[in-house]
């Protein structure tokens, strides 16, 4: 997934090969991680597509099914893995992940610990921020779901970058061999506050870490603890406004309220792009006093809370 | 004196050849935090250079060499007051039982009296070389209404009196994330209103990272040229991309600390460059040849670069008092012109995404000469201020089956105050900061 070597860049992997990771485009909400291979198949409700088709095609093409119907084959980035990948947990999206990690402030050769490792959706985004000389050390007390981690790690390619132990950070702490390494620590965990000290153990000065809570509750909790060895203490809460965009046929004439029933009855909430190719056609026909016009507006729904991002920095005592 | 003793050999510790960069070394680029984030100020750190807290400046030389993240606060000596390396006193967590505080703010009466200590008075104190901390005692003491105040009311008196009396400034590194707070906070309109949210789904957005050849079209003052760098360790290229003839600025690019293995992977190229078709026709041949001409004027706009710095410290209240030349290290210059080797490698493989913040320019018309450059299933991320030319923009890439996975986001950022018993979201916030139009490039044919 990672161009961690040059040679393997995406913008010189331009072929799909036997064994490539690609993602299956077939709408924005549908979706699929393929390892391509050469005597395999993929169904889907279009039809039957064959791999040995797709080998030597570049990404970003369409592919045909039997029934003439296509999808598209896409590169596998963080972005599309986290949305495909397995939920084993509650995951970290898009809007959190990116902030955590400019204000994690992780760039090329950082040591990140984490913990816990849930889904690994995260731990993908701090891979390709910590690339290629840096690494990320996540921790999960959960047995199955990190050896699941690092059978993905292996498929997406990281596995160089992230290493993956079965620990309780919370009863445990993280382990002293990290002990003064870290540029920045990330928690999810029921209760931050129970490794709050080991996290500071392990930060170098100045590092930062992050704490990420559901509950006000532990936020609370967490920032008492955090007073003691930490500075520039912040809490935040970072949500993502969807747009839909139409193009539209507004009356303007002067008869007002004509049979334009069909403007907002017909709108569905977030089903923006594969609509709008028909409504451009509606557009044409359209009458003396009506025009086309793009329009934008926020989608009805969103995702209201997702937990709130607590990060601070160790203090400098040397 | 025996902390400045400590700093001095940890300069000396530190080799001039190797900088260690968790350390603010001389030369290098700091941003100064006073007061808990009242002030955020750039300076480059050298032995003149000045910073002006209230009324009096305050010489830089006491953070050359100390480890990032020192606080330092203002003390005053027989030479006048200066900045001075404070270790912070370590809290034990005292349970401050809020609730059960029932005192109210029912006796207090706005009339002026409260305070028994003349101006005069204090002034005096100061100039007999009084800690900060002694005057704010002595204005505790000499309060009429401070022990009748809820215990919230006296935390904030307390804070008060000592960003007045006894400031504290935080020494900073100076990255992506710090360096777009300071703009978004002092000057927006210089980065288009780009919030550090906003800025991060970005180089999300389009998957930046090391090794990755990212085009930028950057108008924000080169912000997001620093970003996709610093995120590029070294590896790859970013390369600022423009219409016409003459490359926007990316002065910011400055305030970053890059080692020059980073700042030689920040290019720049212009569209009709980079699109231009291997086999040059004589036609375009001419086009090239004018390209070439404008190059030579880059050197304009970087003068006006300087000019515009030295708006940025002066109004920032940092004055870099006539140190000696040989002092000061000047931060290499990023944004050279692209090699041709690089140019037809793109040519050939296409760039691996895009980014677009691009102020006060129709991003649909910057687009579609843009996104054909980048290799087929490359993510690309487009921000812009305003919704309506994004929206444009997004209808006509799905009418041109140009891209997919087109969405068009606008994140929301909101903090809070964590105190015992009184959590709360700030009441001040920023409402806006940027659309962000992302989507998949895809093989048209």
């Amino acid at each position: 997934m990672l161009p961690t070597e040059s040679k393997k860049a995406v913008s010189f992997k331009r072929y799909i090969e036997d064994g490539d990771l690609v993602i299956v485009y077939e709408r924005h909400d549908v979706m699929k991680p393929v390892v391509v291979s050469e005597g395999d198949v993929l169904q889907n409700r279009f039809g039957v597509y064959k791999h040995s088709d797709w080998i030597g095609k570049p990404l970003g093409t369409k592919v045909f099914s039997n029934k003439g119907k296509f999808v598209y084959l896409l590169a596998p980035t963080p972005e599309l893995w986290t949305l495909v990948l397995s939920h084993r947990t509650q995951i970290l999206y898009i809007a959190d992940i990116s902030f955590v990690v400019m204000y994690l402030e992780v760039v090329p050769g950082c040591i990140v610990l984490e913990s816990g490792t849930g889904s690994g959706s995260l731990s993908t985004s701090f891979a390709r921020a910590v690339a290629p000389t840096g690494h990320v050390y996540s921790f999960d007390f959960h047995e199955q779901r990190a050896a699941s981690a690092r059978e993905d790690f292996e498929k997406t390619g990281i596995s160089n970058l992230v290493t993956v132990e079965v620990r309780d950070i919370q009863g445990q702490g993280f382990p002293e061999k990290l002990s003064g390494l870290a540029d920045s620590v990330f928690l999810d965990l029921p209760q931050p506050w129970l490794a709050v000290p080991s996290a500071a153990k392990m930060l170098k000065e100045d590092g930062v870490l992050c704490s990420f809570s559901p509950c006000i509750e532990q936020v609370q909790r967490t920032c008492e603890v955090l007073r003691s060895d930490f500075i520039e203490i912040r809490t935040f809460e970072v949500l993502l406004r969807t747009y839909e965009v139409k193009e539209v046929k507004v009356d303007t004439g002067n008869m007002i309220g004509e049979s334009h029933d069909d403007y907002n009855g017909g709108l569905r909430p977030c089903k923006r792009k594969h609509r709008s190719k028909e409504d451009g056609a509606v557009s044409l026909d359209s009458s003396s006093n009506a025009t086309s016009v793009v329009m934008a507006r926020p989608c009805s729904e969103a995702r209201g809370h997702t937990g709130y991002l607590t990060f601070a920095r160790l203090q400098c005592l040397s | 004196m025996e902390l400045n003793k400590d700093q001095a050999t940890m300069s000396e510790n530190n080799k001039p050849q190797d900088p260690d960069p968790r350390f603010a070394c001389e030369g290098c680029s700091v941003l100064l935090d006073v007061n808990d984030g009242d002030r955020l100020v750039f300076a480059r750190l050298s032995g003149g250079a000045i910073l002006k807290i209230g009324n009096k400046n305050y010489s830089l030389k006491p953070m050359i060499g100390a480890p990032f993240g020192s606080l330092f606060q203002v003390e005053s000596g027989d030479e006048g007051s200066f900045l001075s390396r404070i270790l912070p006193v370590k809290q034990e967590n005292k349970s401050n039982n809020v609730i059960d505080d029932s005192r109210d703010n029912r006796e207090l009466v706005d009339n002026n009296e409260a305070q028994n200590l003349t101006g005069e008075e204090i002034e005096a104190m100061r100039r007999e070389g009084a800690k900060g901390d002694e005057i704010i005692e002595a204005l505790i003491a000499n309060s009429k209404t401070f022990e009748k105040k809820f215990q919230l009311s006296q935390e904030k008196y307390l804070l008060k009196k000592q960003k007045k009396y006894a400031p504290k400034v935080l020494l900073r590194r100076p990255f992506a994330r710090s360096i777009c707070e300071a703009y978004f906070k002092k000057y927006p309109e210089r980065i288009g209103f780009l919030r550090v949210d906003a800025l991060s789904l970005l180089l999300t957005m389009a998957n930046v990272t090391a090794y990755s050849d990212v085009l930028v079209v950057d108008m924000v003052g080169g912000l997001v040229t620093g970003a996709v760098a610093e995120r590029l360790g070294g590896t790859g290229y970013v390369c600022n991309t423009y219409k016409g003839n003459s490359p926007s600025s990316v002065e910011m690019v400055r305030m970053f600390n890059f080692s020059d293995k980073v700042i030689k992977r920040i290019v720049q190229s212009s569209i009709n460059e980079l699109s231009s078709a291997k086999t040059v026709s004589p036609e375009e041949n001419n086009q090239q040849e004018r390209v070439c001409n404008a190059e030579i004027n880059i050197n304009e706009p970087s003068t006006s670069d300087i000019v515009e710095e030295t708006s940025v410290t002066a109004e920032a209240m940092v004055v870099d008092i006539v140190a000696p030349e040989s002092k000061i290290i000047k931060a290499p210059k990023a944004g050279a012109k692209a090699s041709k080797e690089a140019i037809e490698m793109w040519q050939e493989n296409g760039f691996s995404s895009l980014i677009m913040a691009a102020q006060d320019q129709d991003p649909w018309s910057l687009a579609k000469d843009v996104l054909p450059l980048l290799s087929c299933s490359a993510p690309f991320a487009i921000y812009h201020q305003y919704l309506q030319p994004l929206a444009t923009c997004m209808h006509n890439l799905q009418q041109g089956k140009m891209a997919i996975n087109l969405q068009i986001t606008e994140p929301w950022l909101r903090e809070y105050q964590v105190l015992p018993s009184r959590t709360h979201p700030h009441m001040q916030m920023s409402s806006f900061g940027g659309y962000v139009l992302s989507g998949i490039r895809i093989s048209t044919t």
